[in-house]
Parts: C-alpha cells; structure tokens; sequence
C-alpha cells in the first residue's frame, strides 16, 4: 500500500517537473512548480514529517511561489518576447547537455540500492521532538542559517533603497 | 478503517459543508440587510417573507446568466481561478472542532473531521493558498484591471500573513500545542485565551480582514480605481464562486477566531447544562453556541464594511509592515517575559 503510493507520487513529482520544463509560457511553468511542491509535500506526509510537510506547504507553495508568479505576472513573457537565441547559445547548450548526459550514464553504471533507512522513532518528526533537537543539538547552525537570513534580507533592502544625494 | 468510522466521517463532512454553504448563502442577504440598516433603508424584501428566498433568486439568475470567457484569455486558467478560490475555502473547516465528542448508540463520536497535530499551521497553509485563485483568475482574465487587483492581493496577502503568523506564534506560546482539539479543551468555561493575548488577538482580526479581502482591505476589487478588480471579466456562476468564496472564507475566519481566542465551543456553566441534558444533546448545544459566536464574528465583519472606508495602497502596506508586525514581535516578547516570570513564581 504505501510503496506503491510512494511510486504513484514519485512519478507525479517528476512527471510535473518535467512539465516545468517543457511549458511553453513561464506563468504555466510556475503554477506547474506549484504542483510539484505539492507531490513533495506528500512525501513528506508520507514519511511521518508532519511540520516539514506542512512548512513546505506555507513557505515555499504559499509564499515563494506566489512571488515567482507576481513577477512572472508583471513582466508577462511569451514566446515573442524572448527573442531567438544566438548560435553560440546553441552550441553552449549542446555541450551542457551532453556533459549532464555523460554524467548521467556514468552514474547510472554504478549504480546500487542503498541500505533502507530505519527511523528510531515513528514520531520523529513531530514538532515537539524537531522543536527540541533545533535548539540543543543543532542550536549553531541553526543561529547562524537565521543570521544569514537576516544578512540576505538586509542586503535586499540596502539594494532596493535610493541612494542618498551627498550634501 | 472500519466501516462506521467511514460512514460517520462521511456524514460530519457532508453535515459541515452543508452547514458552511448555507451560511455562506444567508452571509449575501444578511450583508444587504445590514447595509440597508446601517444606511437607513429597507434592504432586499421582494422574495419570500422578509427576502427569506433571496439567495436562492440570486443562485439561480448565476445559473442562467450566459457565461462569457474572453477570447484572448487562457481558458484552462480562467476557470481554475474560481473552482480553485472555492476548493481552498472549503477545505480549511476540516480541523475545526465543531463540538465535544458526542455519544451516539454507545459509541463516542468526535465533532472534528481530521485532528491534525499541526492544526494551526494547516489552516495558515489553506489561507496561504487562497490567494491563488484570485491570482490565476485576474491573470488569465488578459485584462489590465484583473491583472492589478490580482497583483494587489497576492501583495496584501504576502504582507498580512506575516503579523498573522506571528500572532498564532504568541498564542502558541501560551497554549503550548499546535492541535486545534487541545486549543479549544484547553479554554474550558470562561477560560478563553482572549484574556491572555489580547493584543494577538486584535492583530490576528485585523489580519483577517486583510486575507478575506474586505472593506476596508478590499483593494483588489476596488470599483473606484479598478471596474471590478480580479474578477472584472466573470460572468454567470464563476463570478459567483468568487463571490462564494468571499464569504466562505469570511466563516472560516470567524470560526478560527471563535477557536482560537473566544474559547470555541466552550461557554460558562457548561459543565451544568452537559449533566442535565447527556452526552448527546449537551455538546450539540456547545456547537450551537460556537456557531452563535461565528455569527457574531460575521455581523462584525459586515459591520465594519459599511462603516469604513477603503484604504489608500501605501497606507495598507505601511499598516501592515510599520504597525502590525512591530506589535506582533512586541506581543511574541511580552509573552516571553510574563510566561518566563510566571513558571518562576
């Protein structure tokens, strides 16, 4: 029951990220992206993560994205306004793709299934247990991740302000 | 998975939607009589004894109205915009506690469709979600009014959520739980988490005006500045899902509020009445009250319509980031202080 759900999602979660990909308009490669938070937001649920589960579901699909939408909204691309792309773009794109190609098969040769994972706890993931570990075990990273936040929110303001006229 | 477990949560969902769309109904005329009040006149009384019918006149002139999709718009999107402002304020009320477990034929029967332990954040998430449909609709509409009143409230929604999680953050701090259930057997009596966050609280209404998009909020379908806003080129029932969704979504927040701070569907002396009356009736009469509290959130909301105006753009988003969320990170550290006293004592 639940590995076959695990595959239904899983080929629900690429099969949008493809769709991300191959959308013609950038406002329908969003809304896509969209449902593809959403396929993870049941892996979470799936493994036991209810918090992760649910802050992916506010933060990334009910915050982050609705910000690549209203961008995406008000520059209102479309084919036309792109533009053709030059033929050295072209030749750079076929390497690129053909170096990920080469990595891809590489790793694909060696390829072998890793040990399954053994949760210790089921409830490991409720907030009670991830609230504690956050503020003792893992209390500097998790500081420092929130300064460095904070150092990216004022960098944005300090770029969006106008600079002040020397007297 | 047991059958009976199917078969009664079944019934509570089909009872709770009924529920939340007939007082979604009654919400358009109950918003037009109380106008008409408040401005001194009659209001809608053609249809039925006092206008009792009106809104089953208006649900059928949306029905028969022709539909209109513009041509150069993305007609996938343009009819995902309403069913989905629809879907996400229908789907918030599955973690409300509507009532104490009720005892039917000997077997205890819990008035709540789904106790998700992160209840809060589920709800805060559906809001969070909401603002999608209004956006894919006023950007699949191709017109530049639509596109204005769905950037504005994608804006306004971004820029209100933050004090409303801050204030739920307060709230949390006091109640120690994420779980609506336990938030709500937790104010028992008059012990209603108003009197310890009534600060958070007023943030927490202010917010909620703010993501149900009314007066004085309403920027996103201001008829001064925009024709209709978002929803300018809808017609016939999509327009109404819009309009559905408005109030729907105005009962959903009135019935957080009610749980989260006006002790939901606990009242004074109700250990009393659930002695006199058994397990069956006593906690119907909770959920009766705690629709009478809903009721009364929604009175407010209309209330408020049509007594103040509309904001100017800039005065929203200054409301929003200079006032609430300062008093929202004062609230959080005040809390801080009186529980860290309190647990010293």
């Amino acid at each position: 029951m639940s590995i076959s759900l695990f595959y239904f999602v899983a080929f629900l979660s690429i099969f949008f990220a493809l769709l991300v990909i191959f959308a013609k308009n950038p406002v329908h490669s969003v809304l896509y992206l969209i449902v593809t938070f959403f396929t993870f937001t049941i892996h979470y649920i799936l493994l036991n993560a209810q918090f992760l589960a649910i802050v992916n579901f506010i933060v990334y699909m009910g915050a982050i994205m609705v910000l690549f939408l209203f961008v995406l909204m008000l520059l209102n691309l479309n084919e036309g306004s792109i533009g053709s792309k030059s033929n050295l773009i072209k030749i750079i794109g076929v390497i690129a793709g053909m170096c990920l190609i080469i990595t891809l098969v590489g790793s694909a040769r060696v390829l072998n299934a890793s040990e399954p994972l053994v949760l210790q706890t089921q409830d490991l993931g409720l907030v009670k247990n991830l609230g504690k570990v956050l503020f003792s075990k893992f209390l500097l990273p998790f500081e420092v991740s929130s300064i460095l936040l904070l150092s990216a929110m004022v960098g944005a303001v300090l770029l969006a302000k106008k600079e002040i006229k020397q007297v | 998975m047991e059958l009976a477990f199917i078969i009664e949560k079944f019934a509570l969902v089909t009872v709770i939607f009924m529920i939340s769309l007939t007082v979604a109904a009654y919400s358009t005329l109950a918003e037009r009589k109380i106008a008409g009040y408040l401005q001194d006149r009659v209001g809608p009384n053609r249809a039925g004894p006092g206008g009792m019918f009106q809104p089953l006149a208006d649900g059928l002139k949306m029905f028969f109205k022709e539909e209109i999709i513009p041509t150069d718009s993305s007609k996938a999107l343009f009819i995902l915009g309403p069913s989905l402002a629809l879907l996400t304020s229908l789907i918030g009320s599955a973690v409300i506690p509507w009532g104490e477990s009720i005892q039917i034929a000997g077997r205890l029967v819990s008035l709540q469709i789904a106790d998700v332990n992160v209840g809060i954040l589920y709800i805060f998430g559906v809001v969070s979600l909401g603002v999608y449909g209004i956006m894919i609709g006023g950007w699949a509409s191709n017109n530049k009014f639509s596109l204005m009143g769905a950037i504005r409230a994608a804006s306004q929604s971004i820029s209100y959520e933050i004090p409303m999680g801050l204030s739920i953050i307060a709230l949390l701090m006091a109640t120690n739980t994420l779980s609506m259930k336990e938030i709500a057997e937790q104010q028992h009596g008059m012990n209603w988490n108003i009197f310890y966050q009534p600060l958070g609280f007023i943030i927490f209404l202010v917010c909620s005006f703010a993501e149900t998009n009314r007066t004085p909020f309403d920027l996103p379908e201001c008829e001064t500045e925009l024709v209709g806003g978002y929803h300018t080129e809808y017609s016939g029932f999509k327009m109404g899902a819009f309009m559905f969704a408005e109030y729907l979504n105005m009962f959903l927040a009135s019935a957080v509020m009610s749980t989260l701070y006006f002790g939901g569907y606990n009242y004074p002396g109700m250990d009393w009445v659930n002695s006199m009356l058994g397990p069956l009736f006593g906690p119907l009469i909770g959920m009766g009250v705690l629709l009478v509290k809903i009721f009364a959130f929604i009175f407010f909301f209309m209330w408020v319509r049509w007594t103040v105006p509309r904001f100017r753009y800039d005065q929203l988003m200054n409301l929003g980031w200079k006032v609430l969320i300062p008093l929202a990170i004062a609230n959080i550290v005040i809390t801080g202080i009186v529980i860290t006293i309190f647990d010293k004592l």
